[in-house]
């Protein structure tokens, strides 16, 4: 007679349990019919204030997995179909490239693709960039006097400068900039360039920051860099922070390059997907990113007011080149290790 | 020792299926590898920079897990033996620096030490010093690393050291050895599984950093596999260089029971161990304490300071500090969970290669380690792939996230086990079986008790560990899921120091607190 009661109250308590499980399964897949996941390389800091306000204009909400971009792609690869990501924003070109060279993303449509302009984005269509950033030479400013600074990359080479550069080869944008000399130049030059670097002991830094804040330092005297992380840095140890962005004209040290999106083939949210990417390219985000992060607009047109500490992007002397051509990530890397740069 | 008996299968089973736990890495390291087809791996094993890297990786881990002996054992002697003044702070001082996560220690060394950094900033001040001596590359990563890791070290060693019978020792001095003699002839080869254990744990957490290394310009392996990801996203690759430092870690638990040596740890005679006498360090008292507070000063007040510097400019500028409160929240709840998992699995693997030594139990415990070893970003990516494809309920949650902590960091909790259980004698566990307990009885009402202090120094290495851990918890927490370290990383990423202060001196706060805690409760049961 006991056993049977404690055996009928486990049974009753088995059922409780279970029938509890499927309402919050229930409650969770109401609560979150109008939701997309993002993986996002970009900081937390930068884009939330961005999903928050696309949330209350749309109603959908934007859950967030934030990382290295590197490491985020390669999560997306592992994952495969199953990939729970609807959106990946990647903090640049090289990582949606290699998501493309891949077959995982989903082509975008071209009433997204005509706005931007088209050095900054996927010929096919497959991402579109978000913000521009300009590879530039940071440089002290209490160190170095505006005419010794170099006008070409090349200049670079000359030994006053030896032990006084710094880079970051394990960079993507140092490998961008890499592959854009490549394509420039030829292969032939763009070996010679690196070892005549290397001649002249560059320091290798883990990433752009570490470079930037060296400058200011006088730790070095120049530093092959993105423009954005000096107002960053300005930002934090205030005008008299001793480094000023350089750019060089017309060569491989004056390509642009993007932080971007793509949208996963395996979303099954790619409607809600999209409006966050026209929302990104609206010109009120477009005009927070270059207020907040000086960053460029990708936006064609002049609806948005490039952030007035930059040189605008006309000015800029960019080469001829297009995002596309710098695929060539493996060769890259082939050349930096026969170098010996990494 | 030696035992008739084959081992009880709910040791062997739990043990067999941690094990199995622990080598999903290496499952996924060589599925990665097939792909990467034969001629790619040998092209990339048998490059001449390959191995100029792995050499100069193996010097620094040597270089690290010497220095953190030299700088550890004296430590954790001074902290638990002597009569040093303020002995429990000094204590807590020299875990402390386990709580601060590799970014954030080399961050603040170069921030502090560098040339135009605060250090030198000051000195040029006052004293006109025009250059700081260059601290990057071998010297600088050697000096960051062992300052981040030489509690690795103190903590086994105070284990051992309070678990330790004074019988000897009082045999010893009354034989006529002086001080010195007894700690260099009794104490200190006692200490020897507690010393390789520790210096083992440094050794591969050397192997293993990214963050430290790539700050300070030391060219590392790590560095290798993380440019395959970074530059190619080629997972095959990272994949076939992840292998070789799979092989390297099983080259150096090799040593490690070399260096563990054969002897017993136990007393064997009767009688209950007397309390310990603290050794008084007479004229050598304020010379210690000068040492305590230098390590400390080097290692935890320069990290605490570089962020309080942080922290004052963004108040002086009128930034509100913001805390975190579920940041905080989410790390010690998550890290609880992985020290208790980790306890758990690691009991009955240290049970089993210490009471049922050979090849099977030796094979169990050495799997333990091999995450350990692994970048953080592989381990991560293994489990990405084993959850997505084979648990997808469990796939981004809390769950996943703590059986990932418990592959990267079982040998903390092992090791310290595996050493408080060196000390407890089977002769105890032997009486108990022969008045009629079953060997399941035994092991939770004679042994388990016996090394209370074992099972909390490990619950503390991995609890502190877990807190800093970084890529496994970007990649694997449940969506939405921030820490203090995913604060902190991410701030200092986009160089918002400000904003990172608040966050670094939480998490080394909170840690602070936890090892106080846990050092009060390790007097209580020793």
């Amino acid at each position: 007679m006991l056993r049977t009661r404690s055996a009928r109250s486990a049974r009753t308590a088995a059922l409780l349990a279970s029938l509890t499980l499927v309402a919050l399964l229930g409650l969770q897949g109401l609560a979150f019919a109008q939701e997309i996941v993002v993986y996002s390389g970009r900081s937390e800091a930068l884009v939330a204030p961005v999903f928050e306000r696309f949330t209350q204009a749309t109603g959908i909400r934007v859950v967030a997995r934030y990382g290295d971009t590197a490491q985020l792609a390669a999560a997306i690869l592992e994952e495969g179909q199953r990939s729970p990501a609807d959106l990946f924003f990647a903090q640049d070109a090289g990582a949606l490239g290699a998501l493309a060279a891949a077959g995982r993303l989903e082509v975008l449509p071209s009433h997204v693709l005509d706005r931007v302009d088209p050095r900054l984005r996927s010929p096919e269509g497959l991402w579109v960039g978000i913000t521009a950033r300009a590879r530039v030479i940071a440089y002290n400013t209490e160190l170095v006097p505006a005419e010794a600074l170099p006008q070409s990359i090349w200049d670079l080479l000359d030994p006053r400068w030896r032990g006084q550069i710094g880079w970051a080869p394990t960079n993507g944008s140092f490998q961008a900039f890499v592959t854009a000399l490549r394509v420039l130049e030829g292969d032939d030059r763009a070996e010679e360039w690196l070892r005549g670097m290397l001649a002249n002991q560059p320091r290798s830094y883990a990433n752009n920051r570490a470079i930037v804040d060296a400058v200011g330092r006088g730790e070095i005297l120049l530093g092959l860099v993105n423009h954005y992380y000096l107002f960053q840095l300005l930002a934090q140890y205030g005008e008299d922070f001793p480094a000023r962005n350089h750019h060089t004209r017309g060569d491989a040290g004056a390509i642009v390059n993007v932080a971007g999106v793509g949208i996963l083939d395996s979303s099954r949210n790619k409607e809600a997907a999209l409006r966050l990417i026209e929302f990104l390219l609206s010109p009120e985000t477009q005009q927070y990113f270059t207020n907040e992060n000086a960053e460029y607009p990708v936006l064609l047109g002049s609806q948005v007011q490039t952030n007035p500490l930059l040189v605008p992007l006309d000015e800029i002397a960019t080469p001829e080149i297009d995002l596309s051509d710098l695929a060539d990530l493996e060769g890259t890397l082939d050349l930096l290790q026969r170098t010996g740069v990494l | 020792m030696r035992r008739s008996s084959l081992p009880p299968l709910y040791f062997v089973i739990p043990a067999f299926l941690v094990a199995a736990g622990m080598l999903l890495p290496v499952a996924y390291l060589l599925l990665r590898t097939a792909d990467a087809g034969w001629e790619t791996v040998w092209r990339l094993v048998w490059r001449e920079r390959t191995a100029r890297v792995l050499l100069n990786t193996l010097a620094l881990a040597a270089a690290v897990s010497g220095a953190s002996v030299v700088l550890g054992v004296p430590l954790a002697w001074l902290t638990t033996r002597t009569d040093l003044p303020g002995r429990r702070f000094w204590a807590v001082v020299s875990v402390l620096p386990l709580a601060i996560p590799s970014l954030v220690g080399a961050f603040t060394f170069v921030s502090a030490w560098a040339q135009g950094g605060l250090v030198h900033q000051l000195l040029r001040q006052a004293a006109g010093v025009a250059r700081m001596p260059d601290l990057y590359g071998f010297p600088g990563a050697w000096l960051v690393l062992t300052l981040l890791s030489y509690p690795y070290v103190v903590l086994p060693v105070r284990g051992a050291l309070l678990g330790m019978d004074p019988g000897q020792e009082e045999a010893a001095r009354s034989l006529g050895h002086g001080t010195w003699s007894v700690l260099w002839r009794v104490t200190l080869p006692q200490l020897r599984p507690a010393i390789a254990s520790g210096a083992l744990l440094v050794a591969l957490y050397t192997l293993s950093d990214f963050s430290a290394v790539s700050l300070l310009q030391f060219e590392s392996f790590t560095q290798a596999i993380y440019v395959q990801y970074q530059a190619t996203f080629n997972r095959s690759y990272a994949a076939v260089l992840s292998l070789i430092l799979v092989a390297l870690t099983l080259g150096l638990l090799a040593l490690e029971a070399v260096a563990r040596g054969r002897g017993r740890y136990y007393k064997v005679s009767a009688g209950t161990a007397r309390r310990q006498a603290a050794v008084p360090l007479g004229r050598w008292k304020w010379p210690a304490v000068a040492f305590c507070a230098f390590m400390g000063l080097v290692s935890v007040a320069v990290p605490v300071a570089v962020n309080g510097y942080w922290l004052v400019r963004g108040l002086v500028a009128g930034m509100g500090v913001q805390l975190d409160w579920q940041a905080l929240v989410n790390s010690v709840y998550a890290s609880f969970l992985a020290a208790l998992a980790c306890v758990l699995c690691a009991l009955p693997v240290a049970i089993l290669a210490v009471r049922w030594p050979g090849p099977v139990s030796a094979l169990i415990e050495r799997a333990g380690y091999v995450g350990y070893a692994l970048p953080g970003i592989v381990v991560a990516l293994s489990l990405v792939f084993f959850g997505v494809n084979f648990a997808r309920a469990l796939y981004q949650t809390l769950a996943l996230l703590v059986f990932a902590y418990v592959v990267l960091f079982l040998p903390q909790a092992l090791g310290a086990i595996r050493a408080s259980l060196l000390q407890v004698s089977p002769n105890v566990e032997n009486a108990a079986r022969s008045l009629g307990l079953s060997p399941w009885r035994v092991a939770w009402t004679v042994t388990l008790p016996l090394v209370r202090p074992g099972l909390a120094s490990g619950a503390a290495l991995v609890f502190l560990t877990a807190m800093k851990e970084l890529p496994a918890t970007l990649l694997l927490s449940p969506l939405g899921f921030r820490t203090l370290t995913t604060r902190i990383w991410s701030a200092v990423s986009e160089a918002y120091y400000i904003q990172a202060a608040a966050p670094a001196l939480l998490l080394i706060l909170a840690s602070a607190i936890s090892v106080a805690l846990l050092l009060a409760g390790e007097r209580r049961s020793a």
